[in-house]
């Protein structure tokens, strides 16, 4: 409506052929409501996925735990605290446990940012304040090659290279370990944690640089003192959409994680069955209970990303009050 | 902002309650939705070719009945049918020109499934119909047996088991190859997943079933089992016949080869059938003229060549 009466307002003033102003206007004014319904149809088919996929796990993975279900119910707490997992046809022989899955994955997770961070954050670094144009220009393509590589290739690579080599040096008598997890995903990260890293690190103000240098301290005073902190919200999202990642890659793991039934997983040595691949390696087979409790592992899933987004939310919150 | 991230949130909030409310009074059929979809379309495909085909009986009824196949025949299911599926599925499509067979090898499980619910026409297992499926009024052909090896890495010294050290081996109660004929090593133990053809079979013939080892390290796949034991030497694996190769050493099983003659002559006992399952109502002419050429003479020879065994 405000639009509309500026409209008018300035067609007043111009003063021209009234009835030809009046059907650019009505043009115009047409076409505006029509782009505005554009945009909020766009938006709403963004929030419907959404809330469709909320929708449709929560509502197959909760099945199981009610009790009007057609095969009996399995417990909460027994799936949530039980560390074996032996699908069954007969309800009352089946274990559904993932807390060995969760710990798996949180731990490959872990392991993940505590290597990838680092060297995404100093890749990062390297990139836009340290490496000579001539090299930057190969490292980059490079980087940005590794964020669009299939991961299943990653998958191929680590059961290929990565686990022979394990094997050598584990006390284990296999390469398919929590170890191989975390080297895999290391690298499946780290394009997330330099591509958003180097441009936070690049929207750091020139006068932070410039007055850096200009109190004296060196280039590498400058980068550890000044410009990485006031980079750090940019780079804190940058290691959440990495978490991310990690915690829902699916292919590449399968084929390194070794995917036990059971056992949480003691040391680096230890295969993992991380709740992606559990879903992955068991969907294709599974019918009725089976199929609801694998939906149930997809929850969970969901429910670790929804705080982690909500964590991310704060960190940028806070960037803003800054 | 932070009114419409409010606003957005408690409407999640209620879309997620009414989704809770609404599990209730469902029955679970939205599921099958989507196969229905798929199961329309092959039905009205199957009405179109009948119809063609009554049209052209009429019109010319002495012509040649393989002159007018066309169509769409999918197949989907185990992976240890793949290879034959595949091959046999080739031969059809160089016979009959017009014809596409496409294979689907997602396992036994999926696709009884899948011919359960229309989704392919055909579905394959490499197991027998569990007593759970024998009641979805399915027709089941079989159109090979194959054995299941128990394969090592070639350079484990360990050449025979027994069945009964087999079952313990997978149960977890030999642990180390020295008690079996190998080096002191401790026994790497690869299963498939939950759910796999091969793995239901060789289950029930080793008898094994529901207490499988903690310790097992579980590949998808008959390809993955067999890279697993390829690159380690301590590991041991089942896979199907068909996947059979150098990288990997099958053992003696109570001192049987373990080979297609002695399959048939019934010495070696780990073997299964491989089926092809489908519902009558949904088959056509050209999925029936499929299927037959598989158990013809030409098909089961290519059956043999791709390491099944043929059906007599």
């Amino acid at each position: 409506m405000d639009i509309n009466l500026n409209m008018v307002d300035d067609n007043k003033n111009k003063l021209i052929d009234k009835s030809i102003d009046m059907k650019i206007d009505k043009r115009r004014v047409v076409l505006e409501s029509v782009a505005r319904k554009m945009f909020l149809l766009n938006a709403c088919i963004a929030v419907i996925s959404v809330a469709a996929i909320a929708f449709f796990v929560f509502y197959k993975g909760l099945q199981p735990f009610f009790s009007n279900n057609a095969e009996g119910t399995y417990s909460l707490i027994d799936f949530l605290t039980g560390t074996e997992w032996r699908p069954n046809d007969n309800i009352s022989s089946a274990l559904y446990g993932i807390l060995y899955m969760i710990c798996g994955s949180l731990m490959a997770t872990a392991g993940a940012i505590m290597i990838g961070v680092p060297i995404g954050i100093l890749t990062a670094v390297f990139i836009s304040k340290v490496a000579p144009i001539r090299i930057k220009k190969i490292i980059k393509p490079a980087v940005e090659l590794l964020a669009g590589i299939p991961s299943v290739i990653y998958g191929v690579f680590g059961l290929g290279v990565i686990v022979p080599k394990i094997m050598q040096i584990s006390p284990q008598s296999q390469g398919q370990s929590l170890l191989a997890v975390i080297l895999v995903l290391t690298i499946m990260i780290l394009p997330t944690v330099i591509t958003i890293s180097e441009s936070a690190i690049e929207a750091v103000p020139k006068a932070y640089i410039e007055g850096s240098y200009g109190l004296g301290a060196s280039k590498i005073q400058t980068i550890f003192k000044v410009i990485l902190p006031a980079a750090k919200s940019g780079i804190l999202a940058g290691v959440v959409l990495g978490i991310g990642r990690a915690i829902g890659e699916t292919m590449a793991v399968m084929l390194v994680a070794g995917n036990p039934i059971a056992g949480i997983p003691t040391s680096i040595w230890d295969p993992i069955r991380p709740l992606t691949t559990n879903i992955a390696m068991e969907m294709g087979y599974a019918f009725g209970l089976h199929q609801e409790i694998l939906f149930s592992t997809g929850v969970v899933l969901f429910i670790f990303i929804i705080i982690l987004n909500l964590i991310l939310n704060k960190i940028t919150a806070k960037a803003g009050e800054k | 902002m932070k009114k419409l991230k409010n606003v957005l949130m408690v409407a999640l909030i209620v879309l997620s309650i009414v989704a809770i409310a609404g599990c209730k009074n469902d029955d679970g059929n939205e599921t099958t939705n989507d196969n229905k979809e798929v199961n329309n379309s092959v039905d009205s495909n199957d009405d179109k070719n009948n119809d063609d085909n009554d049209k052209s009986d009429t019109d010319n009824s002495d012509n040649a009945q393989e002159d007018d196949l066309s169509g769409l025949v999918s197949v989907s299911g185990s992976t240890s049918v793949e290879k034959i599926g595949i091959a046999t599925a080739e031969e059809f499509m160089a016979l009959n020109p017009d014809v596409t067979v496409t294979y689907e090898s997602i396992g036994s499980s999926n696709g009884v499934k899948n011919a359960k619910d229309g989704v392919t026409i055909f579905g394959t297992a490499s197991r027998n119909l569990k007593t759970e499926e024998k009641n979805w009024g399915l027709t089941e052909t079989v159109i090979a047996h194959d054995g299941v090896a128990v394969i090592t890495h070639p350079s484990n010294s360990a050449n025979e088991l027994t069945k009964e050290q087999v079952q313990a081996i997978y149960k977890g109660e030999i642990t180390n190859w020295k008690d079996v004929g190998g080096e002191d090593e401790e026994i790497v133990v690869v299963s498939r997943e939950d759910g796999s053809g091969t793995r239901g079979a060789f289950e029930e013939i080793v008898e094994f079933e529901d207490s499988l080892t903690k310790d097992a390290i579980i590949a998808k796949g008959n390809g993955n089992v067999q890279t697993t034991v390829a690159k380690n030497e301590k590991a041991i694996g089942y896979v199907s016949f068909t996947y059979i190769n150098d990288t990997v050493k099958p053992f003696k099983i109570d001192g049987v080869e373990p080979t297609a003659e002695n399959v048939v002559n019934g010495d070696y006992s780990i073997s299964r059938p491989f089926l092809v399952i489908y519902k009558e109502e949904n088959m056509t002419k050209e999925s029936k003229a499929f299927l037959e050429f598989v158990l013809s003479d030409e098909g089961q020879m290519i059956v043999e060549e791709k390491g099944g065994i043929k059906v007599n």
